[in-house]
Formats: structure tokens, sequence, C-alpha cells
């Protein structure tokens, strides 16, 4: 037996039945552990190019709401949500991009013209041109896009949009 | 180590009882056909198996039940495959429940004293037929649609009661949400529910019984 070399019949039905048997139970259980964590295999990440505009249309110092809408795809329900863009351009070259989401709770914040701030209508937070807090809840400034996350092709303006 | 763990186990679970009772038992000579209860057990684990699994993703609302089939089908990982088998399993475990039948009749297995495994297994095979029906209308497409029409207006054809039977089975005078819902619930908790527990008792009256021997010419 052990170190001779040659295997008994008891140890070889023992071996092949061990064998066989982890590849029948691998065969099933594989699969099946495949089949019930599916979906977290796969990537919820989606971006996307977002054209905001023709870049030239933008009135100077005066920040402007670009709505547009991304549907998600979960299992067999598809959702629709919609988002909101301010973009501002400061000049002929610079420009700000800024979420409408209050960084509070998420409502959407609007620009008011007369003060020269963005407002949110829940609970009275006020952002800056910039985005910057000047008062209420919100913890941080707005978001903003900048850099790669924004480029202009053929004079429109576009943003690079990611979720997930 | 094991040999104490199980001699422990053993003392208080009658493991090695167990075992002489249910596998180790003395039989009579038999042949292939004697192997279809068996196979029936296991077809009936198998789609207990596969039909959690499709649970896991299937939603029985006329919105979403049939998109959520078409996304196990199309979308998740091996869903083809755990379908595949609950579909062509439950085909499977009708035909094998009626060949069992069938031995049973044939060789006269179901006499003096196993009268009441014979009894409980036509209610196994009432269940193993009503999991089929309710089964059917679950992908909720046309012909789930239709078939499931079709047979709960037999139903509704029963003398005096049958308008009855036929609202009771549709949750209403047509078929709607509240049938898929009820033979939802009918398919996966009350006729599984009672599967299992009339295979419970098929299974004790086996064992104390013991497996009827073939008839021979002195029968």
């Amino acid at each position: 037996m052990a170190g001779s070399g040659h295997i008994s019949r008891r140890d070889f039905v023992k071996l092949t039945t061990a064998a066989v048997g982890t590849f029948i139970a691998a065969a099933i259980g594989l699969p099946a552990i495949a089949y019930l964590v599916d979906p977290a295999l796969k990537s919820a990440k989606a971006d996307a190019w977002i054209p905001l505009g023709k870049f030239e249309t933008f009135e100077i110092g005066r920040p402007t709401l670009v709505s547009f809408t991304r549907s998600q795809v979960n299992g067999w329900e598809k959702t629709v949500t919609s988002h909101g863009i301010f973009v501002l351009r400061k000049s002929s070259t610079e420009t700000l991009v800024l979420s409408n989401k209050c960084t509070h709770l998420g409502c959407q914040v609007n620009w008011k013209a007369d003060k020269q701030e963005y407002l949110c209508p829940c609970h009275d937070a006020q952002f800056n041109i910039n985005g910057k807090v000047l008062g209420g809840p919100p913890p941080r400034p707005l978001n903003s896009y900048s850099g790669d996350q924004l480029k202009v092709e053929n004079g429109t303006l576009y943003l690079h949009f990611t979720e997930g | 180590m094991w040999k104490k763990l199980f001699a422990w186990l053993d003392e208080r679970l009658g493991l090695n009882d167990l075992y002489k009772a249910t596998l180790d038992r003395p039989e009579p000579k038999g042949n292939w056909w004697n192997t279809l209860g068996s196979a029936s057990l296991f077809l009936f684990v198998m789609q207990g198996l596969t039909g959690i699994f499709l649970s896991v993703y299937y939603t029985p609302s006329p919105d979403h039940a049939y998109d959520s089939i078409q996304y196990i089908m199309t979308s998740v990982a091996f869903g083809w495959l755990i379908r595949g088998i609950h579909h062509w399993g439950s085909t499977l475990m009708v035909l094998v429940v009626f060949i069992h039948m069938i031995r049973v009749f044939v060789t006269a297995s179901y006499k003096y004293p196993r009268e009441l495994t014979w009894l409980i297994g036509v209610g196994l095979l009432l269940c193993t037929l009503g999991m089929g029906f309710t089964g059917y209308l679950l992908p909720w497409d046309q012909k789930a649609y239709w078939a499931t029409t079709v047979g709960t207006s037999i139903a509704g054809s029963v003398p005096f009661l049958g308008d009855f039977i036929l609202k009771a089975l549709r949750g209403g005078p047509d078929l709607s949400a509240l049938t898929l819902s009820r033979f939802f619930a009918a398919h996966i908790w009350m006729l599984p529910a009672a599967l299992a527990g009339l295979i419970g008792i098929h299974l004790f009256l086996i064992i104390k019984h013991g497996e009827s021997a073939f008839p021979d010419k002195d029968d």
C-alpha cells in the first residue's frame, strides 16, 4: 500500500468516489451559487456623454438650468430619473457646471436671480453662484463637474455623466 | 474523535436504528420497476429545490410574471437551466408517478395490509396533478392563460356547485391578478405542504410494512 506505489482496490474506489462526488457537487453547486448572486456580478455602472447645449448660447454670468433624463433597467423593471444641471458661463472660455441637487437631502435647488443665490425649497438652504453654502443645513457645496468631466465638441458642451 | 462524536449522537438520536429501518431493511426480490417510488421522491425534492431558486426572481403579478421569467431565461446566470429542469421535471414527475401507480396496480401491491399506502398514493397523485395545473399558469403567457381558462371552466361544469367552484378557483368570475396570486400560493405553499405531509405518511407505511413481494403462481 503506502510507499509501495501500489494502490489497493478499496483505496482506488474511495478515491474515485470522492473525485466523482466532488465533480458532481461542483457541477450542481457552482451554477446554483452563480444563479443566486448573479445581480451582484452585473455592473450597475452606466456612463454617457450628455449634450447640454450649444456653448455659445449660454449667457455669460447667468446660470442656466439644463434638464435630462436617464433610464435604468433593474431586472425586468425600468426606472426613469430626471436630472438637472446648472451651466454658468463665466467668460468666453470658463464654465462652471453644478448639479441642482441640494447636498442636504437631495431636493432640487432654484436659481434666484434677484438674490444671486441658489435657494433650496425644502429647508431654505442657500448657495452662492459658485455653489458654496451660505446658510442652512447642507454639509458641503453643490457638486460641480470640471476637468475631463466636460468637453466641447463642435460647439456643443457635453457632460460626462456616471451613475451607480 | 469522529467515532466518539457519532457514538454520542447515535445514543441520543438512534441513527443506527434509523439507518437500518430506512436503508438497510430486508427487501423481497424486485427489479427496476420497484425504484419508481424513490424516483418520484427524488423528483419531488428536485422540483422543490429548483422551485425555491425560481422564486428568487419570479414575481406573481400580471405586470411582472412574464417579464420576470424572460429575465430568468435570458439574463440570470444558469436561469435557463434552473427553469428548464423545473419545466421538464414537472412533466417527468407526473409521468413517473403515473407509471409507479400502474406498477403497484399490476403487482397487486395495494392489497392488505397496504390499502392505506395506496389511498395516500391517490392523494399524492392528485397533489402532483394539482402542482402541474397551478404551475402551468405562472408563466402568464397566452398558453398559460387559456389553459387555465379552460381548466377552471371544466371545474365550473360541476352540477349546482360549479359556479361557486369556478369563482373560488379563479378568485372571481374571470381570470385576473387574483387567479395568478392564488395559483402561486397553492403552487408554492399549500400543495407542496400537502405533498410533503402525505409523502411522510406514505414512507412511514412503506417502512412499517416493507415492500410487497411480487405475486407468484399460487397467488
